[in-house]
């Protein structure tokens, strides 16, 4: 393929930030970074900021079983998008991506799609909380993240078991990370949002904050028994975020992410009864995202991750109780960052980019602007406004809760292993 | 006003004429022949997924005297079990031109989406959405104590029971409050909503210290089920500490003190058979009253008249269109 420039950008990365052009050789590597460099191909990036792609440790692909709502293609390109060049496919497909089998066919549908699409694997068979899946038949296939998110493992000795287990898998010289779903089944029972103020007014049925942080609690310390490391996904809490912060300083090998969602909403949304708003864990309160946005900022959550959620309309048009939880972010995840957060730019890349790189083990290729690396890049126009438009979204679903927001920053191109796949706004492929 | 679908949606002033406006209906029901011609060519459809024999029964007795047409959408013959999404369903019904929606459902918040979809083109009355709310009900109830004691202004009601899980408890709250009522909730913890946080009321578990000081017990339905859940050890506990015995109102209600409950009565859990058919017991006179209330909030959404209704000073006989006889009379212009 034919030699490109990124030209005239502000390079951004956990390195530092320079004004300088990028050049990506024929194999889709950086050649060059630095001044007044050209190529066959020029693509301009004046006024923007050049970043590593960003790294979503946190997607629902839907593919395979419920390719109504999402398959691995139309949800790589709405990440291409939204400046992704590696999306972690989350295993609660139909059937489950509980062995190499079902790893295999992600993997495969994935190569073809305009993002890296890495797959998790579950923990349990069929994500059933019963019996321990085959941890190393998958790692075996490059998995390095297990989680049968969508709901956690309930079962303390399974997942002690587990965690155990795990210590003894490696893939390419790391170690394997299981990440838990936190939520007490038997505490969240028959909940549909956070039990709270909200909840007891609008008659819906709530599940208490316990539910998720039960189980935090319960993985903590079952990191400290086996000494094998736990992430926690999405943490939504404040006595979450708190246990976390707890346990790092306590030496316990753990790491945790964020949603955008619980960094921008609460439960108060769920007034409308507009399902959309339904999610989980469920949208909690104002003390509860000042806590989450405190451990942003603290470095207590490790990065962001986007839950990217999607659900067909007619699942969306159901009450509120019958609804499925879940809400689009692939999209909206870097423009809600540089909007509704005060935090330096480099901080958000890092928590958008390198730092979930090194969690999920592709810091090799994805998270840094250097020479040799995989061109993995995404442009990013930090003063472009746009309103978000559900219709307009590269997702097959349109269940993102933002609809009419106007938000500040967007994706202009993004570069996958030096191939634009998104070129001014617009999806290559 | 366009919708019904929340008792929040009212100011007092607005409950204020709702009350003056059952006045009429009252009177309606007492004629010989209580029928009037103001819905006439309306259409009405009761759309109940939650099976409900009085509220639909009065909900139609209602319409049938304003000489509505009526529908009735039933969940058990119909396209839901063949697996129609909520809104394809009220699309269809809209598209056969309908003018109200009075709609049931065990889920809260279905008549807020209802109304979404339809966009206003239709109105849509709330009879009952899940734990949340059932604003005729309170309704009902505030008519059925104005009528009793002139006002609501100053008096003090106990909600009593499972308060948790009832729509009927969360509209009283709203209405009798602001109608300037006390209230005080009274249960156990396990049956209080989570959080209260914004709610105008007073809390209690024990029912006999509050008594003495209640003009009215508004008693709630214990359902069975909630033994299962853990939430009561038992009916028999759960009557032995909140159920209003004979014992309990001579040793502690006031002898001006009302009764209520909104049916269906569990007699000998919430309430024991003697004290259902006291004579302060007015449990018959809510139901009655239902009627009245439900044709002033059809005539008020549905009616000709609405927008006159609402006026500060109305004038209620030249607003009305209820002249008697005509209903009867094929072809009668109004």
């Amino acid at each position: 393929m034919p030699t490109v420039v990124v030209k005239g950008g502000r390079v951004v990365d956990a390195a530092g930030e320079r004004v300088a052009d990028v050049v990506v050789d024929e194999d889709g590597r950086i050649a060059a970074v630095g001044e007044d460099l050209s190529a066959d191909r020029t693509i301009d990036a004046a006024g923007c900021v050049v970043a590593p792609g960003f790294v979503d440790l946190h997607t629902h692909l839907r593919e395979p079983g419920q390719e109504e709502a999402e398959t691995i293609e139309t949800g790589a390109r709405a990440a291409a998008l939204g400046g992704y060049t590696c999306i972690l496919a989350m295993p609660n497909t139909i059937p489950a991506i509980d062995h190499a089998g079902i790893v295999r066919e992600v993997l495969e549908l994935g190569r073809k799609a305009p993002c890296d699409v890495r797959s998790s694997g579950a923990i349990t068979v069929g994500r059933q909380g019963e019996q321990l899946a085959p941890l190393a038949e998958m790692a075996a296939l490059g998995v390095r993240f297990f989680t049968d998110d969508g709901a956690g493992v309930a079962d303390g000795r399974l997942m002690r078991r587990a965690l155990e287990y795990a210590t003894g898998i490696q893939v390419d010289g790391r170690g394997i990370v299981l990440a838990q779903h936190c939520e007490d089944p038997v505490l969240s029972a028959g909940g549909h949002m956070h039990e709270g103020e909200w909840s007891a007014r609008l008659g819906i049925p709530g599940q208490p904050a316990e539910a998720e942080e039960v189980m935090v609690m319960r993985d903590v310390a079952l990191a400290r028994l086996t000494g094998a490391r736990v992430h926690f996904q999405h943490l939504s809490t404040a006595r979450s975020v708190e246990l976390v912060r707890a346990a790092k300083a306590a030496g316990i090998p753990v790491s945790c992410e964020a949603t955008t969602h619980h960094l921008t909403l609460t439960h108060a949304a769920c007034a409308s009864y507009d399902p959309v708003f339904k999610v989980n864990p469920p949208l909690r309160t104002d003390e509860d995202v000042a806590a989450v946005r405190a451990g942003l900022a603290d470095g207590t959550i490790d990065c962001i991750a986007t839950d990217h959620a999607p659900h067909t309309q007619e699942a969306k048009e159901a009450p509120f109780d019958q609804a499925p939880p879940g809400m689009l972010g692939l999209e909206t995840a870097l423009a809600l960052l540089l909007t509704e957060l005060d935090l330096p730019l480099v901080e958000v890349l890092g928590l958008l980019s390198w730092r979930p790189a090194a969690l999920l083990g592709v810091d090799d290729e994805h998270g840094a602007i250097a020479e040799g690396r995989p061109a993995n890049l995404t442009v990013i126009d930090l003063e472009r406004e746009w309103t978000v438009d559900p219709t307009a979204l590269a997702s097959r679903s349109r269940n993102t809760p933002y609809a009419g927001r106007t938000l500040r920053g967007k994706v202009r191109h993004t570069l996958l292993r030096g191939e634009p796949v998104v070129l001014d706004e617009e999806p290559q492929r | 006003m366009k919708h019904l679908l929340s008792i929040g949606d009212l100011t007092p002033g607005d409950l204020d004429q709702l009350m003056r406006l059952t006045d009429r209906f009252v009177e309606v029901s007492q004629r010989q022949i209580p029928k009037v011609p103001a819905l006439r060519g309306k259409n009405v459809v009761w759309l109940f997924y939650e099976d409900s024999t009085r509220t639909r029964l009065s909900f139609e007795t209602a319409a049938k005297r304003l000489s509505a047409d009526t529908m009735t959408f039933s969940v058990g013959s119909s396209s839901v079990k063949k697996g129609e999404s909520l809104r394809d369903t009220v699309l269809t019904i809209e598209a056969m031109g309908v003018d109200g929606i009075v709609v049931r459902h065990a889920s809260a918040g279905v008549p807020w989406q209802i109304a979404r979809w339809l966009e206003d083109r239709v109105s849509v009355v709330n009879a009952g959405d899940g734990w949340h709310e059932h604003p005729t009900q309170a309704l009902l109830d505030c008519y059925t104590i104005r009528e009793a004691r002139g006002t609501l202004e100053g008096l003090r009601i106990g909600i009593v029971g499972d308060v948790k899980h009832s729509r009927v408890a969360r509209s009283d709250v709203l209405a009798f409050t602001a109608l300037g009522a006390e209230v005080v909730l009274v249960a156990p913890p396990t049956l209080l909503p989570p959080s209260l946080a914004g709610w105008p009321v007073r809390v209690s578990h024990d029912l006999d210290a509050v008594l003495p000081d209640l003009d009215i017990v508004y008693l709630l339905r214990m359902q069975r089920e909630r033994m299962t859940e853990h939430l009561v050890p038992s009916l028999r506990e759960y009557t032995a500490r909140y159920g209003l015995t004979r014992r309990r109102v001579e040793a502690h209600l006031g002898d001006d003190a009302l009764v209520m409950h909104p049916g269906p009565m569990n007699r000998g859990v919430e309430i024991s058979a003697e004290v259902a058919d006291l004579p302060r017991s007015v449990i018959v006179d809510q139901v009655r009253n239902g009627v009245a209330v439900r044709m002033a909030v059809l005539y008020l959404l549905l009616g000709a008249g609405a927008e006159r209704v609402l006026d500060p000073e109305p004038d209620m006989d030249n607003a009305l269109d209820l002249a008697p006889g005509e209903a009867l009379t094929e072809g009668a212009t109004r």
